[in-house]
């Protein structure tokens, strides 16, 4: 179960609200101050490319984000619905060139970033899903 | 925060200054800005990252777009930049051997190599 689940249209505007919201869940459920950008920048980046994917395959389903906390861990699990090419290629590439490089600029800048990161693809779309661990709570402080 | 930019012309240098967050959503206003400089002659430019509070690389993308531009008239496109957080993205996509970086306008604006 999501602590937190976030849906938005598939519009480079929203991803800003995805990245402030994943950074606030993130930092209440104990990740890392000094990781939190690498939140914020990974969590943009997969909303970023799921927002690309919709946009070019026409797809007016919204993204999906699901902030999960777990003990010891939290994860962010980015869900699109874009039909993905089979790993043989041999699906229907409707992406222009661009297009292709800057999708895979944000999954190397993921990897460059998220040490435990999964990504997962199939006819009824994609979902990457990054995990960090988390510090247990410090004693509350009234 | 939205994307700010303004620009000065230093000699032959062009200044763009960048303020607040390049993303997906603001990363095309960047282009348009630089791709405008190009087609007005300006080859040399020099991109201040200085007020940025976060680049992904939709902005990446935008900036090594810049490059291939001025590289089309024998320009040049270099950054000036300190922030670490904004620095290792570069550094973890390769980029910091593509892009001069500098750590004062100054500098990049006298630098010639």
């Amino acid at each position: 179960m999501a602590t937190v689940e976030l849906r938005f249209s598939a519009l480079p505007e929203h991803v800003r609200t995805a990245r402030l919201v994943a950074a606030a869940v993130a930092r209440r459920a104990g990740v890392d101050e000094a990781v939190l950008d690498e939140v914020r920048l990974a969590v943009g980046e997969a909303c970023s490319r799921a927002v690309g994917l919709h946009q070019n395959s026409g797809i007016s389903a919204p993204v999906k984000v699901a902030l999960i906390e777990e003990e010891k861990q939290f994860s962010i699990e980015v869900g699109d619905e874009a039909p993905h090419a089979a790993p043989d290629g041999s699906g229907a590439a409707q992406d222009g060139e661009t297009d292709v490089e800057e999708d895979e600029m944000g999954l190397a800048v993921i990897s460059g970033l998220v040490d435990d990161v999964e990504v997962s693809t199939g006819q009824d779309g994609g979902l990457i899903r990054m995990t960090w661990p988390t510090t247990p709570p410090a004693a509350v402080v009234l | 925060m939205d994307l700010s930019l303004s620009t000065e012309t230093v000699g032959d240098r062009t200044v763009v200054r960048v303020g607040g967050e390049i993303d997906v959503y603001t990363a095309p206003k960047l282009r348009e800005q630089l791709v405008e400089l190009v087609n007005d002659g300006n080859f040399h430019l020099v991109v201040d990252m200085e007020g940025v509070d976060f680049l992904d690389s939709t902005g990446l993308g935008v900036l090594v777009g810049g490059l291939k531009r001025v590289r089309a008239h024998e320009g040049s496109l270099r950054l000036v930049c300190n922030q670490e957080r904004i620095l290792k993205i570069f550094r973890i996509t390769g980029l910091t051997k593509v892009f001069p970086i500098h750590t004062s306008v100054e500098e990049a604006v006298q630098a010639t190599d």
